[in-house]
C-alpha cells in the first residue's frame, strides 16, 4: 500500500458506496440495482434470505467479478473503484473473510498471517523475527494469547477465525468484510468475536457483516441493510427502537414471521428408537470416553432434541449409531420397533431404518461435483434399481418430485449440488434421506448457516416427516429452536446425558444448567 | 424451439461436453490429409484395431481405477506376468490354448486380489501399493521366463490378437459377415436409443427434435457401416475388434446404469458423503482392484497373442498410455469426473497420432515429445473450457 492513498479525507461522506448495482448471469438476475452505503467506522449488518444474492454483491465488492461484468459503479472514500482481482481490492483495504476459513493447517499462525505477503529481508528471504513479532502484536489485537509459532491445525474454528482476522488486520483493512463469521462458532466464540469487532470499530476499521444470527445483529450493528430477491429492501438504523429482529425478518422474507415455528399438535405412538448404554471411545486416543453410557428413546411422530455445548459428544453421539461412523471399543445396544439392530456398517443402520443428516453438508453430506438428482438418490440407490441396475429414469422422476415438494431452488435436478445456496443444498440432503423411507431421522444441526424463512421451512418439512408416523432426533445449539420444535430435550454434557426434560416444563435457563453440568457432581 | 435453434443448442452443448470428441475428428482428418488418406486405408483401419486393443482395455479398467480416485502403476507389469502364465502353460508346458487363457485370467485375478486387499483393507494410498506391484510383477516375470522370451504359441492362441473372422457368409470381395455384424450392432443401437428417448418421453423428460434424433443416428450408422466396409473389404473382422466391443458396451453400462457403478463415482466425488451414504467403500474399492487385476490379464492375453510370445519387456510403459487416455478423455485427476467413451477416444486419439506419425516416418524421438504435448494441451483445454463454462454459468 503506497503513501498517497492511505491517508483519505477522515470523517466526511460514507466509505463506501454501491449503486446501481445489477449482476447478471445466464437466466438470471442475481442482483438488481442494489444500492449500498456504507459508514466510516460503522459496523454495517446485511441481511437476507438464501440466495437474496448477499455474498453475489460482496464478491463485486471485492472483486471476484471482475469490474465489466457487472452494471453500476462503487465509489470508495470518494474514488471510484474498479476492481479486477481481490489484489486489486485489498490494495484498497478492502478484506473479505469468507465463511469457509482459508488457513493452511500445517503452517504456523504467523506464517498463515504473512501467506502472500511476507515479511522479508534481502529480496526473497523470509525475516522471521519481523514475522512473528508482527503476528504477535496482532494477535494480541484480536485477543489471541497463542505462540504466533503454534500449527493452525491445533486451533479451534473460532480461534481460527480470529486468526482470519488478524490476516486482514495485517494488510492495513479499512473495510472489513465477514460472511457468516459465527456460523460454526458456539456463544462464548461468537461473543469473543463481536467483542474483537467492537474494539476494531474504536480503531476505526469499518466492517460489513453478513449474518443469518438476528440476535448478533441487534446486539453489534449500527446499521442493516435488508437484501431481497437480489433488491435492495431498506436499511435500518439499528438506534431506532422500531428496528427490531421482528422487523428485520419483515423485511427479509416480505411477510411478517409472527411465529418462528410452525404449530404442531403431537400424536405420539410407540418407541421407535431406544439407545441402551451407549458407551463411545475416541477414535485415536485410547481409554478417552466420548459418549458414556447415554440411554435415551425416541417415539413415532415425537420430536426429540439433544442440547448440549461443543464437545459434549453430540454429532460423536449420533455418528456412532449411524453406522460405527464414529469412534472405537463401541458398546451398547441400539433397538429399533423393540428389535435390537446392528449398526456396525451405515448400510446396517440404513436398513434398520435410521438416517442421519450430517452437520457438515459439505464435507460429510453431499457430493457437491455431482447434480441434484444423483445426491437424492445416493442413499436409496437399491430403492430406485433390480438386480444392480439403477432405473434412471425412475430417478429423474423422483428426483424432480422431492424438488418440488422440499421446495428446493434449483433450475433444474441436473444442476451441480455445490453451485446451490446452503438452504437449497440442505434440502437435498434432505430429500437424500427422506427418499431412503427412515423410521427414525436424526438431524444434526439442520439449521446452520441457513436463512429464517428458510429455516422455517426445514421446521413445516419436520412436522410433516413427524406428522406420517416417523420419529424425529433433533441436535442443536440453538435452546430456542430446541424449545420451539422439541417434545422433549436430552442435555448432554461431558458425554454423559445429563437431564430429560418434558418441552413444557423446560426453559433456556434450565437446559444450560443441565448442559454444564460438571461429571460425579 | 427453432430448427435452427435446436441445433445450435446441440453444437453448443456437445462442444462443452464432449469438446475431445471434436479434438478427435479435427486429428483424424489432419492425418488422413497429411497421409493422403492411408490413414483411413482399409488395411491400416485394421492395423490400428489390432495395434492398440490393449491400451484401450486397459484404459477401461483405469478410468474406474482414477474416477474411485486411485490409480494404477502396475497394469504394464500385469500383462507381462499374464502373458508369461499363459506362456508357460501354453508353450512350455503344452497344455490346450484354452487352459493358458484360463490361467492368465486367474493370475490377474489373483494380482487384484492382492493389491485390492492394500489398497482397500490396508488403507495404503493405490500410488504406493501399485508402484511396489510394479516392481513385483516385473519381477515375476523375469522369474517366471528365466529372463527369456518364450515363443512361439500355437495357432488357436495366436488368433485372439491376430485372427479374424472372414468367409464365414462368403467373400465377394467383401466380407459378408463383418458386414452383417456390424449392420446388426447399428440396428440394435438404432432401437436401443428410439427405447431411450420413449422411456424419456414417458417420464415427461425432454428429448431432441425427431429429425434431429434421427439425423444423430444415421450419422452414427454411416460412419459405422463406413468403418465396417473398411474392414470387410480388408481382412474380416478382427477378432480382438468383438472382445473390444463386448467390453466397451458391458463397462459403459456398469459404470453409467449399475449400483457399483454409482457407488465408484461417488467415492471418488466425496469419500466422506459415500461413506455416510451407506456405500461400503472398502468392498468397492476392492472390486476396482481385483476389475483392473482381471482386465489386465486380457491385455496380457491379446499383447502376447498378438506378439505370438510372452517377453520379459512387454507391457512397459502401458501403464502411462492407459492413464493418459483416461485424462484425454476428460476424467479428473481428483477422482469422481469421467466416461469410459471419454477414455475410449482420449485411447484412439492416442493411437491415430502414433500410427499417423509412424506412417509419415517421424521418429520414434519426435513421436513421444508429440504426444507429452498433446496429453498436457488436452487437459489443458479442457480445465479452460470448464472455467469458461464455470464463469457463465456459476
Amino acid at each position: 500500500m503506497s503513501e498517497s492513498t492511505a491517508s483519505p479525507a477522515e470523517g466526511d461522506g460514507p466509505i463506501l458506496e454501491m449503486r446501481g448495482i445489477t449482476k447478471t448471469f445466464p437466466g438470471v438476475k442475481a442482483l438488481s440495482d442494489v444500492n449500498l452505503s456504507v459508514d466510516r467506522g460503522e459496523i454495517h449488518a446485511i441481511c437476507g434470505e438464501n440466495g437474496a444474492g448477499k455474498s453475489t454483491l460482496m464478491k463485486v465488492l471485492s472483486g471476484v467479478y471482475p469490474h465489466g461484468t457487472y452494471e453500476g459503479e462503487i465509489v470508495l472514500d470518494g474514488a471510484p473503484a474498479s476492481f479486477r482481482t481481490i489484489n486489486d481490492s485489498e490494495a484498497r483495504g478492502v478484506v473479505i473473510i469468507h465463511q469457509e476459513l482459508a488457513l493452511v493447517p500445517y503452517l504456523s499462525i504467523a506464517e498463515n498471517i504473512f501467506l502472500g505477503n511476507e515479511r522479508r529481508r534481502a529480496g526473497e528471504f523470509i525475516d522471521w523475527n519481523r514475522t512473528n513479532t508482527a503476528a504477535a502484536e496482532l494477535l494480541a489485537r484480536v485477543g489471541l494469547t497463542e505462540s504466533p509459532t503454534t500449527p493452525v491445525s491445533t486451533l479451534g474454528v473460532g480461534k481460527q477465525q480470529l486468526v482470519e482476522i488478524a490476516k486482514a488486520l495485517s494488510k492495513e483493512v479499512r473495510l472489513l468484510i465477514l460472511d457468516e463469521p459465527t456460523a460454526a462458532l458456539n456463544d462464548q466464540d461468537s461473543e469473543h468475536l463481536l467483542d474483537i469487532l467492537r474494539r476494531l470499530r474504536e480503531e476505526g476499521v469499518t466492517c460489513i457483516i453478513i449474518s443469518h444470527k438476528l440476535g448478533e445483529i441487534a446486539a453489534i450493528a449500527d446499521r442493516t441493510t435488508i437484501i431481497r430477491d437480489g433488491r435492495t429492501i431498506e436499511t435500518l438504523d439499528m438506534a431506532e427502537p422500531e428496528s427490531t429482529q421482528d422487523r428485520i425478518i419483515r423485511g427479509m422474507v416480505g411477510r411478517s414471521l409472527d411465529n418462528r415455528f410452525p404449530d404442531r399438535t403431537p400424536v405420539i405412538g410407540e418407541e421407535v428408537l431406544r439407545i441402551e448404554d451407549w458407551t463411545v471411545h475416541h477414535p485415536t486416543q485410547p481409554g478417552r470416553v466420548m459418549v458414556d453410557k447415554a440411554n435415551l428413546n425416541v417415539r413415532a411422530g415425537e420430536v426429540v432434541g439433544i442440547a448440549g455445548l461443543m464437545g459434549a459428544g453430540r454429532t460423536e453421539l449420533a455418528m456412532s449409531v449411524f453406522g460405527h461412523s464414529y469412534g472405537r471399543d463401541i458398546s451398547g445396544r441400539v433397538l429399533v420397533h423393540g428389535r435390537e439392530v446392528s449398526v456396525k456398517h451405515v448400510s446396517n443402520a440404513i436398513d434398520a431404518g435410521i438416517a442421519y443428516v450430517s452437520e457438515d453438508r459439505k464435507q460429510l453430506g453431499l457430493n457437491l461435483i455431482e447434480d441434484v438428482r444423483r445426491n437424492t438418490s445416493a442413499a436409496g440407490l437399491p430403492k430406485l434399481s433390480r438386480a444392480g441396475w439403477v432405473n434412471e429414469h425412475e430417478e429423474l422422476r423422483v428426483a424432480e418430485e422431492y424438488r418440488e415438494s422440499m421446495g428446493t431452488r434449483t433450475p433444474n435436478v441436473l444442476v451441480p449440488v455445490g453451485k446451490l445456496s446452503g438452504g437449497n443444498q440442505q434440502k437435498v440432503a434432505l430429500s437424500k434421506w427422506i427418499y431412503t423411507d427412515p423410521e427414525v431421522l436424526i438431524l444434526d444441526e439442520p439449521t446452520r448457516g441457513i436463512d429464517v424463512g428458510a429455516k422455517y421451512e426445514i421446521y413445516t418439512l419436520i412436522n410433516k416427516m413427524v406428522a406420517d408416523g416417523k420419529a424425529v432426533l433433533v441436535i442443536s445449539s440453538e435452546l430456542p429452536e430446541l424449545l420451539g420444535i422439541c417434545d422433549r430435550i436430552y442435555t448432554l454434557a461431558a458425554g454423559r446425558i445429563t437431564g430429560e426434560v418434558d418441552v413444557a416444563s423446560a426453559t433456556q435457563e434450565g437446559l444450560m444448567s443441565l448442559m454444564t453440568q460438571e461429571a460425579d457432581a | 424451439m427453432t430448427t435452427i435453434g435446436n441445433l445450435k443448442d446441440l453444437i453448443t452443448q456437445n462442444v462443452r461436453s464432449s469438446g475431445i470428441a471434436f479434438a478427435f475428428v479435427v486429428i483424424v482428418g489432419m492425418f488422413a490429409f497429411m497421409t493422403d488418406g492411408r490413414l483411413l486405408s482399409p488395411g491400416n483401419l485394421s492395423n490400428l484395431v489390432l495395434q492398440y486393443s490393449y491400451i484401450l482395455i486397459l484404459a477401461i479398467g483405469m478410468l474406474i481405477v482414477i474416477v474411485g480416485g486411485h490409480i494404477d502403476l502396475s497394469v504394464g507389469s500385469v500383462v507381462a506376468l499374464t502373458g508369461a502364465i499363459a506362456a508357460v502353460v501354453v508353450v512350455r508346458e503344452g497344455f490346450p490354448w484354452w487352459v493358458g487363457v484360463l490361467a492368465a485370467v486367474a493370475t490377474g485375478l489373483l494380482i487384484g486380489v492382492w493389491q485390492g486387499f492394500w489398497v482397500a483393507y490396508v488403507g495404503i494410498p493405490a500410488f504406493i501399493v501399485t508402484l511396489a506391484g510394479m516392481l513385483l510383477f516385473r519381477g515375476l516375470t523375469l522369474l517366471v521366463l528365466d529372463n527369456m522370451s518364450l515363443s512361439p504359441f500355437p495357432g488357436e492362441y495366436g488368433q485372439i490378437g491376430r485372427g479374424f473372422l472372414n468367409g464365414l457368409l462368403g467373400g465377394y470381395g467383401y466380407d459378408t459377415l463383418t458386414l452383417l455384424i456390424f449392420g446388426i450392432a447399428v440396428a440394435g443401437y438404432a432401437v436401443a436409443s428410439y427405447r431411450n428417448r420413449r422411456a424419456k418421453l414417458s417420464y415427461n423428460q425432454d428429448v431432441e427434435a425427431i429429425w434431429l434424433f434421427a439425423a444423430k443416428i444415421v450419422l452414427v450408422a454411416a460412419v459405422v457401416m463406413w468403418f465396417a466396409w473398411q474392414l470387410a473389404t480388408s481382412r474380416g473382422l478382427p477378432i480382438v475388434l468383438i472382445v473390444l466391443a463386448a467390453l466397451i458396451i458391458a463397462y459403459t453400462m456398469i459404470t453409467k446404469h449399475s449400483i457399483f457403478g454409482r457407488h465408484v463415482y461417488a467415492i471418488g466425488g466425496n469419500l466422506a458423503a459415500a461413506q455416510l451414504s451407506g456405500v461400503r467403500v472398502k468392498r468397492v474399492n476392492f472390486l476396482i482392484f481385483l476389475n483392473m487385476g482381471f482386465l489386465a490379464s486380457i491385455a496380457g492375453i491379446v499383447f502376447s497373442s498378438r506378439s505370438n510370445a510372452a517377453q520379459p519387456g512387454a507391457g512397459e510403459m502401458f501403464e502411462l498410455d492407459a492413464i493418459a487416455a483416461c485424462f484425454i478423455g476428460g476424467a479428473a485427476v481428483t477422482g469422481g469426473i469421467g466416461t469410459i467413451p471419454g477414455a475410449m477416444i482420449g485411447g484412439l486419439i492416442m493411437a491415430v497420432m502414433s500410427n499417423g506419425m509412424s506412417l509419415l516416418g517421424v521418429d520414434q524421438s519426435v513421436q513421444q515429445v508429440v504426444k507429452g504435448l498433446v496429453l498436457l494441451l488436452a487437459v489443458g483445454f479442457d480445465i479452460w473450457n470448464k472455467k469458461r463454462a464455470g464463469a457463465r454459468t456459476a
